[in-house]
């Protein structure tokens, strides 16, 4: 029963997907919309069950969907693995996925694409399911191809818009990247334990010898970098959010991003066994975590000050797994999800009740005419800021204290920093947005509108997960939370050892001050002296413009790589036209050539043979047609001579005695 | 008693005349005629054979070829008149239409 709720979980979506993007023309767009969601409701209805069951039974489950590949020594199965690991990611997606869901019919209301907008998120949601619930790397991997082309999809959802499809084509170009990468390391690992099965190649995991394991592991850092846009690929993200903002929330805050953390949790095992691997891992998140947030710091458009933070925070769960702490980086990618996709939506909110503007140069005051939307965003802010006690404040604090228990004070400090950085920024776009005057234009101002239910309703649920979110992880290390993944994420892993109560709380201390202290800033800065915040940037003009400018990365790419790859691509397209076509054009002369030969030998030496035949045939025919006269004496007269002839050999043979003579006798 | 060789030569006779009659004549009937005479010429040496070996088959045959003679002058002279009445001729060297 259990199993057969199992393969439920993605095919309700897969359904959904069928039946919208086959027939969704036939009907409203209401009922493709109520397709689209009950079906992810159902999902997240079947991945409750499991979980509930999970808890009860606490059995890993394997489950096989579909013998896919089998011959000689390879099996491949679509088979799913449901663990505690897999068991959050899937409440987290199918959850998540479910209010972005209902979300969307309020925002994307009167779109034109509207069913085709479902139809990819649906799809979405079974590739990402696929992605959390498989049980071998190749199911992993058609997950994460499946996200990585949605992704794509609805990024460029309004494909009329030149900037948006660009931004789904550096999205997916940059993803191949780190896809390659994922996949050099799905290689190593069917050639060194011949079988792509988790269970199997975690169990032999520790015959690798620790080159092999770092080889592995790295391979697999440059897929999750990819997909989860660390640096130095990080670029794509910040330019995904043309898409719509569900999209930006549900695929690049709340789920497809963090399938990065995910594999490298999943595959801690072969983690653990390369040190040089984990550091890399939290030396990329440590300073994702910190140049991200810089970035966001200056930022004017809502979304992308949010995709920056996104970016920054899942350095954080970087940085978390690099330094061991797999159930901390999981609970932060949890209580992420909640609060970033409360803060997308929310600031999806703003932007529609502003009629499509997202520069908050051109907000401000909207607190008293969205008090919603304002109170909701405000509470993710507070969630996202580390307040206590909200979700962000637990999961980031655990990842922080872990790495100062365990002595990675330079790792500390940039998520420190990070944090600080954080929860400057996030209040200077609450600010920024919500409070001091209004500086929209007339026209927009008049037609600002609290937005409806169906938006608010799921903002509402989100922001409740934002402040109850961190609960189950209380107290760090050794929370509800924790005890559940052990399993997952701990196998084989001594017992961490005890920590003071004091040390605990006095961390907890200091991140809150750090929170605060951003908080201070920022009201300072936007609120008490709105006009200290240029005088600060007209200061140090470098230092603004290089923020401003994302550190010149996007134009660094473009010069060190796009433009010499275009370049190349010239030659490339010149080698094609003259030497390639050149050669083929060559060889279609020749045989025009040749066929032209060959005609003139027909036409010249072929037919004339068998004219000159036929001819010969027709001057015989008219010479021995003569022998027949029509005169019956003629005919008698051959006759007669025949007769003489044949008489004269009958008297011949009989007479000498010939051959002729037997076949008489 | 005539010997063999007398019936042998007088047939041969008849067969030469009547296929000299056949080659050199122009009128139909003398031509149809001359194959009558060669016809029986035939007939001779079969009787004369059957005589002188002793069996009758011969003179068998002989009656075969003497009804065959009567169809085919029964045939020849009705092609004849045929002819004829296209033609208004008997004249062997007019009819040419034996070719192509």
């Amino acid at each position: 029963m259990t199993d057969l709720l199992i393969i439920a979980i993605p095919v309700f979506p897969l359904l959904a997907v069928l039946l919208n993007g086959l027939l969704g023309s036939r009907y409203s767009h209401d009922v493709a919309g109520r397709i689209a969601c009950s079906s992810v409701g159902l999902s997240f209805a079947a991945a409750l069950i499991v979980f509930a069951d999970q808890l009860q039974t606490g059995a890993v489950r394997e489950v096989v969907a579909y013998r896919w590949i089998f011959g000689g020594d390879l099996t491949i199965n679509l088979a799913f693995l449901i663990d505690p690991l897999a068991c959050i990611m899937l409440l987290i997606v199918t959850g998540v996925g479910f209010l972005i869901h209902l979300y969307s019919i309020g925002y994307m209301h009167g779109e034109e694409g509207f069913t085709r907008f479902f139809t990819y998120m649906n799809l979405f949601m079974v590739s990402m399911l696929l992605l959390v619930m498989g049980n071998n790397y190749a199911v992993l991997f058609i997950g994460w191809e499946g996200v990585g082309l949605c992704s794509y999809l609805l990024i460029g959802y309004y494909y009329d818009k030149v900037s948006a499809a660009k931004a789904a084509t550096k999205a997916f170009v940059v993803n191949r990247i780190g896809d390659a990468g994922f996949l050099l390391a799905i290689f190593l690992v069917f050639y060194n334990f011949g079988t792509l099965d988790y269970t199997q190649v975690f169990a032999k995991a520790g015959e690798l010898s620790p080159k092999m394991a770092t080889a592995i592991a790295l391979c697999l850092l440059i897929g999750a970098i990819g997909k989860s846009a660390q640096i130095p690929l990080y670029t794509w993200l910040p330019d995904a959010m043309e898409g719509p903002t569900p999209v930006s929330a549900l695929i690049h805050a709340a789920t497809m991003v963090t399938a990065g953390v995910y594999m490298i949790a999943r595959n801690h095992a072969i983690y653990d066994l390369s040190p040089v691997a984990m550091t890399t891992v939290a030396v990329v998140g440590g300073s994702t975590a910190l140049f991200a947030a810089t970035i966001g710091l200056v930022q004017t458009d809502i979304k992308r000050v949010l995709a920056y933070s996104t970016v920054s925070q899942l350095g954080y769960m970087f940085l978390g797994c690099g330094i061991g702490a797999y159930a901390a980086a999981i609970f932060h990618l949890m209580t992420h999800a909640f609060f970033k996709a409360l803060l997308f939506l929310s600031a999806g909110s703003v932007i529609h009740a502003l009629g499509g503007e997202q520069d908050i140069r051109r907000m401000g005051g909207l607190k008293s005419k969205i008090p919603w939307t304002h109170a909701l965003f405000l509470i993710g802010t507070l969630a996202i800021a580390g307040i206590f006690p909200l979700a962000g404040f637990w999961s980031k604090d655990e990842i922080m204290a872990h790495a100062f228990v365990h002595h990675h004070y330079v790792l500390y400090a940039m998520a420190a920093t990070g944090a600080l950085l954080t929860s400057f920024y996030m209040f200077r776009l609450t600010y920024l947005t919500f409070y001091g005057r209004s500086r929209m234009d007339h026209h927009t101002a008049e037609h600002v509108h609290e937005s409806p239910m169906i938006m608010i309703g799921p903002l509402v649920v989100l922001a409740g997960l934002s402040v109850i979110g961190g609960f189950p992880g209380v107290p760090p290390e050794n929370g509800w939370f924790q005890h559940f993944l052990h399993p997952s994420v701990a196998a084989g892993r001594a017992e961490e050892h005890g920590v003071s109560l004091g040390l605990v709380v006095s961390l907890m201390g200091v991140a809150t001050l750090i929170a605060l202290a951003g908080w201070g800033g920022a009201h300072y800065l936007y609120s008490v002296r709105p006009e200290a915040a240029d005088q600060l940037s007209a200061k140090a003009p470098a230092a603004y413009t290089t923020l401003l400018n994302k550190y010149y990365v996007d134009e660094l790419y473009d010069f060190l790589i796009v433009e010499p790859t275009k370049q190349l691509g010239l030659v490339w397209d010149w080698f094609d036209r003259t030497i390639i076509d050149g050669l083929v054009r060559g060889v279609g002369e020749m045989t025009e050539g040749g066929a032209w030969l060959s005609t003139w030998i027909e036409k010249h030496v072929i037919y004339g043979t068998i004219n000159v035949i036929g001819y010969a045939n027709h001057v015989a025919a008219r010479v021995w047609r003569k022998l027949q006269s029509g005169m019956v004496h003629h005919y008698a007269a051959l006759i007669v001579a025949g007769l003489f002839i044949l008489v004269h050999l009958i008297i011949v043979w009989w007479t000498t005695g010939s051959v002729g003579i037997v076949a008489l006798k | 008693m005539v010997p063999l060789s007398a019936y042998v030569a007088v047939s041969a006779i008849l067969f030469a005349t009547g296929l000299i009659g056949v080659l050199i004549r122009r009128n139909f009937i003398i031509v149809l005629m001359a194959v009558e005479i060669m016809l029986n010429a035939a007939n001779i040496n079969l009787v004369a054979f059957s005589h002188y070996l002793e069996s009758m088959a011969g003179q068998i045959v002989a009656l075969f070829v003497i009804a065959i003679a009567a169809g085919e002058a029964a045939v020849g002279l009705a092609i004849i008149i045929v002819v004829f009445r296209g033609k208004i001729s008997t004249n062997v060297d007019e009819m040419n239409l034996l070719k192509w």
